[in-house]
């Protein structure tokens, strides 16, 4: 910095107290950032902390040891938990993975509705950390909008899932259920009044004068520290770097939407707030784009035959008076798991070794019965053969990858989630150190710690 | 049954109610049910209507212990302590099913249920809980403490 | 570069060293010996050609109840690589024994190995030799063995630790 900043002027060159004796502050585990939990033990010199020694793994809860424990598809309600802002996001990559290791592919239809869906979840997760990294400096405005525009979000997925938090929406080779009828105009509104607030929040915070005080040049990061440190997301684009899975390995949908990737140069708390800001509106695009592009279209029952009701087939199949099952169509809500013929064939892969038959099948035929029990019976189920296979997707805070090792059973052998906000949090210390006190709050609030993540 | 029970019985109801309707929360936040604490202390399903709307975040202030999110047992001592520290009187809240009882993290890094460190006072299952059960269960600890003996 | 370019090119350079290649469904995988692992890994960081600038995942597997390898070594120290300039990705594992599950430290090539090399000691009980400071990333220091062992059951209790002094 070449000419005095504000700082530097009020408070003299080199502030501290210069009498050597420096003060041990533990800064958590419960702290009122409510980000997550963490401790940070800070040795201070009057105001400028010296050193920093960062403590995490207090939200440690055998992620990795569950996911041993049962089938495949028993693992999606932990990896709900894992980066719990943007659940969606966590469910979808660890079912690619999953689905890299059998060597399949999914629909069409459902890549789209992922691509979507990932970035809703997107989306939620950078207002809660924007908001939330705001209330820690004051604008408690900024995050009572905020999460007023998430409530929004979170009502358009509760339509497509059923929960608003944590889902359990992805399914290996594919996902649970298609998305609900006048799901798009939905959206549309839920995106309006999220950009409605965005712009308020622009108009608030973005030249104001102490949130850039506060932020700008604090928390700074230099390039070859962010890569060594193996940061990525926003915080790797915040020093200029532009890498994101989602352009450097087109996964799911994202090579055929268009949309940018912000970078800023700084690398500081302003930059990275930038680059959320604006990811935020990229996101909405990418949406916006797939719900229009989802091929599909309409749900259509496209043979004859009268249509029943679901209740009255089941008792009609469990009553043994199966002739014609099959062929019958009924009529389910198509967000329902567990569903009728067309819909069950848009979103899910054809791979009877994964998936669920549908309905009418399972009641409706021997065959079919049997590929159900088959896939739910302890020792049988999703069997992917022995091998490797690591799958990055682009998560909210960074690269999130998954590796799972098989041995060819039903279960799991080994799943490691590499959790993208370790390595910030990792290179918190080096953010910090030199910084003052009060400029640990909004460094961490740009880091973007989510605990499930972190700790697993 | 005399004239003095029924003075100190109006005077619990009037304290008991005096004390509902602020209620200073410490929300002991760590895991996924935090977003659903956030959701219901905002505009959307507004707390604050119920007088529970200033978190204090100092345990020496506050009379709520709200836990939200799973304990695990690196956490454990830090509850407990925190819990220490409150002052008379103080209620526990067990914010989501990983505090009633561990929840599906039956494994060697979670704590079975707060109540085997602290006691608690209103279970609050769910995973998340919705916003209405919390406000529901926020109800039922205003009725506990309505008609609790008010010691001071 | 393509995967199987890269493979070529440390096969050249490291004969010794590689134990095996593989690429299973597109992930480039090599088998390192441990005496040549930081040399295997230095060479990828500093190559021109490969400049894997970035450690994306250091972990392990335990391979003690994998039908068909009982009798092998048992622990399995992978590394992810991945260069942000070229855009290739790569796999290096090494294996090591129960008896000696020490292997030298990354540290000194990327400085995340510092925590994801806490993080594997913690979780498997594989030293890293040279690391400045071997502690317990996720379990408190008072925690009696290392829990993603295949041999450690998930539902064990230990004593609940008391308040810190």
């Amino acid at each position: 910095m070449a000419e005095t900043t504000t700082r530097a002027f009020m408070l003299g060159e080199g502030s501290g107290t210069g009498s050597g004796q420096n003060l041990q502050v533990g800064v958590g585990p419960a702290h009122p950032a409510m980000h997550g939990i963490i401790r940070i033990n800070a040795e201070l010199d009057g105001e400028v902390i010296r050193k920093a020694d960062v403590e995490i793994g207090y939200l440690h809860r055998a992620f990795e040891k569950d996911c041993e424990v049962g089938g495949y598809n028993n693992a999606i309600p932990y990896t709900d938990r894992l980066n719990y802002v943007s659940p969606l996001i966590n469910n979808f990559a660890y079912a690619s993975a999953v689905e890299k290791l059998l060597g399949i592919d999914v629909t069409e239809r459902c890549k789209f509705i992922r691509t979507a869906m990932s970035e809703i979840s997107r989306v939620c997760d950078h207002l809660t950390c924007v908001g939330a990294s705001a209330m820690e400096l004051g604008a408690f405005t900024v995050f009572l909008y905020m999460i007023k525009a998430r409530e929004f979000l979170w009502e358009l997925i509760e339509d497509v899932t059923g929960a608003r938090l944590t889902i359990s929406y992805g399914r290996v080779g594919g996902v649970k259920a298609d998305l609900p009828e006048g799901f798009a105009p939905k959206v549309a509104e839920a995106f309006k009044q999220t950009r409605e607030v965005l712009d308020e929040v622009h108009r608030l915070l973005t030249g104001n004068r102490i949130f850039m005080d506060r932020m700008v040049g604090v928390g700074r990061l230099s390039r070859e520290e962010t890569l060594g440190y193996a940061i990525t997301g926003p915080l790797l684009r915040a020093v200029g770097v532009g890498y994101d899975v989602r352009r450097a390995h087109p996964h799911w949908a994202y090579d055929r939407v268009e949309f940018e990737v912000p970078t800023q140069k700084d690398g500081d708390n302003y930059a990275r707030y930038l680059v959320r800001m604006a990811e935020m509106e990229q996101s909405m695009r990418i949406a916006e784009q797939a719900l229009a592009q989802m091929p599909g279209g309409a749900i259509n029952v496209d043979f004859e035959g009268r249509p029943i009701d679901p209740a009255a087939y089941v008792d009609q199949g469990k009553q043994g008076k199966t002739e014609g099952l099959l062929l019958m169509p009924i009529r389910l809500s198509p967000n329902l798991q567990g569903q009728n013929r067309p819909e069950w064939e848009a979103v899910n892969t054809r791979d009877k070794r994964v998936i669920l038959p549908p309905k009418e099948t399972a009641y409706g035929s021997i065959e079919g019965l049997m590929n159900h029990f088959m896939l739910i019976m302890e020792g049988y189920g999703i069997r992917p053969p022995q091998g490797e296979a690591y799958f990055a997707s682009e998560g909210a805070n960074g690269e999130l990858g998954f590796y799972v090792v098989s041995d060819g059973s039903d279960r799991p052998y080994r799943v490691r989630c590499r959790p993208p906000c370790l390595p910030p949090v990792a290179a918190l210390h080096r953010m910090i150190e030199g910084e003052m006190i009060g400029d640990l709050v909004p460094t961490f609030g740009s880091v973007n710690m989510i605990g499930g993540e972190l700790d697993r | 049954m005399g004239v003095g029970s029924f003075f100190t019985g109006k005077l619990d109801e009037a304290i008991g109610w005096a004390r509902k309707y602020s209620i200073f929360q410490y929300p002991f936040v760590t895991a996924c049910c935090g977003m659903e604490y956030m959701a219901t202390a905002c505009s959307h399903y507004d707390v604050d209507r119920f007088g529970a709307g200033l978190p204090r975040f100092s345990p020496r202030q506050a009379d709520v212990l709200f836990v939200v999110g799973t304990i695990s047992h690196k956490m454990a001592p830090v509850l407990k302590r925190i819990y220490d520290q409150m002052t008379e009187p103080k209620w526990v809240v067990a914010f989501g099913v990983c505090t009633c009882t561990g929840g599906f993290y039956d494994n060697y890094a979670t704590v079975q249920g707060i109540d085997t460190i602290i006691p608690v006072d209103v279970y609050i299952p769910g995973c998340p809980p919705r916003p209405e059960s919390v406000l529901d269960g926020l109800m039922k600890l205003q009725e506990k403490i309505t008609v609790q003996a008010q010691r001071f | 570069m393509r995967g199987d370019e890269i493979l070529q090119r440390l096969r050249d350079r490291f004969a010794g060293a590689i134990v095996e290649t593989h690429d299973h469904r597109g992930d480039h995988t090599a088998v390192v010996d441990r005496a040549g692992l930081v040399d295997v890994l230095r060479w990828c960081r500093d190559e021109p050609e490969l400049r894997f600038d970035v450690l994306m995942d250091l972990t392990a597997v335990d391979y003690l109840k994998y039908p068909g390898r009982e009798d092998g070594p048992r622990f399995e120290v992978v590394y992810h690589l991945f260069s942000v300039g070229h855009n290739h990705r790569l796999r290096i594992k090494v294996r090591v024994d129960e008896d000696d599950a020490q292997v030298p430290t990354a540290v000194d090539l990327w400085p995340i190995a510092n925590w994801l090399e806490r993080e594997v000691w913690d979780m498997f009980g594989v030293r890293f030799a040279g690391h400045p400071d071997p502690r317990r990333l996720l379990m408190y220091e008072e925690f009696v063995g290392h829990a993603l062992r295949k041999d450690y059951p998930i539902n064990r209790r230990q004593p609940l630790i008391g308040p810190k002094q």
